[in-house]
């Protein structure tokens, strides 16, 4: 039986785990500012965040958020731990800012920093290597979220050696920016926690 | 020299978006890379850009970067040799 076990949201610059509310950003400031306020609201402290991207940091502030509660690292072998995340608008948002920067021939300096985020999939690597999880991962590109997407592939990977997930959805384009982040774990905990199906993923992600 | 490598120090903090250092923590002669600032190989390749739009000064060869990047003051001094600050 496999459970959800944790799960986070940010929307409407607000960040939730579990329904309670850890930093309301909502009322004031840029969605740079949420970024750097919802960090250290969290008390995180890994210098690297701030080289990211939006993508990177949005899925960054849900998983220690997620996470956070949760034994999941502790109870489960990194490398048995997948990650799968999906979005729509791909690293759109940073693509953006790398073609403003080859686009002037006369001021072309575009930046490897940059660059290195003009692939989705980056937001699980810096997952992956904050907190150190070794496991299967994907990144799919939907139109919207997609549970039934979501739940399939989860589904193939616990059929493997997969024992728990780390799985969701983080979109950045432009100013709209939300993630939402939902732990899976194939265990016997008690059923207090939400038995994985596509019903219970929906329910969450529209929290 | 001491002006080139305190404006070098805000440069190198807003090129490689260091947002939790201060100018005054960092000590010119430490090494940027492994320890000290703990740079990174992009943080490496942002340095040269950084030499390049503000500067105007090209690295062709990027095994120069070894020596020219070991330091704040190795910076500051190559970019006086160059005639560019």
């Amino acid at each position: 039986m496999k459970h959800i076990t944790s799960y986070a949201h940010i929307k409407h610059r607000r960040l939730t785990a579990n329904g309670s509310l850890i930093f309301d950003g909502s009322s004031s400031g840029s969605l740079p500012e949420f970024l750097t306020d919802a960090y250290r609201a969290q008390g995180m402290s890994y210098p690297k965040y701030h080289k990211m991207d939006t993508l990177c940091k949005l899925g960054m502030l849900c998983m220690e958020a997620a996470v956070k509660e949760s034994g999941m690292l502790t109870e489960y072998p990194l490398d048995k731990i997948a990650i799968v995340l999906a979005n729509a608008a791909s690293s759109m948002d940073t693509d953006r800012v790398h073609q403003a920067s080859i686009s002037d021939k006369a001021a072309y300096f575009p930046s490897p920093a940059v660059f290195v985020y003009t692939l989705p999939n980056i937001v699980i690597g810096e997952i992956a290597i904050k907190y150190k999880i070794t496991g299967e991962n994907a990144f799919f590109v939907s139109e919207c979220f997609d549970a039934g997407l979501l739940l399939n592939y989860l589904e193939a990977l616990f059929h493997g050696e997969t024992q728990a997930a780390v799985c969701g959805w983080v979109e950045a384009d432009g100013d709209a920016a939300e993630a939402f982040i939902f732990l899976v774990e194939k265990s016997n905990k008690s059923s207090n926690f939400k038995p994985l199906n596509q019903e219970a993923i929906t329910e969450l992600y529209n929290q | 020299m001491d002006a080139l490598i305190e404006k070098l120090k805000g440069q190198i903090i807003e090129q490689l978006n260091l947002a939790e250092v201060k100018p005054e923590e960092i000590n010119p002669d430490s090494p940027l890379f492994g320890e000290g600032l703990g740079l990174d190989s992009i943080d490496a390749l942002e340095l040269i850009v950084l030499l390049e739009k503000h500067y105007g000064i090209k690295i062709e060869d990027p095994k120069d970067g070894k020596t020219i990047f070991q330091s704040v003051r190795t910076m500051a001094e190559y970019i006086k040799s160059q005639g560019k600050s």
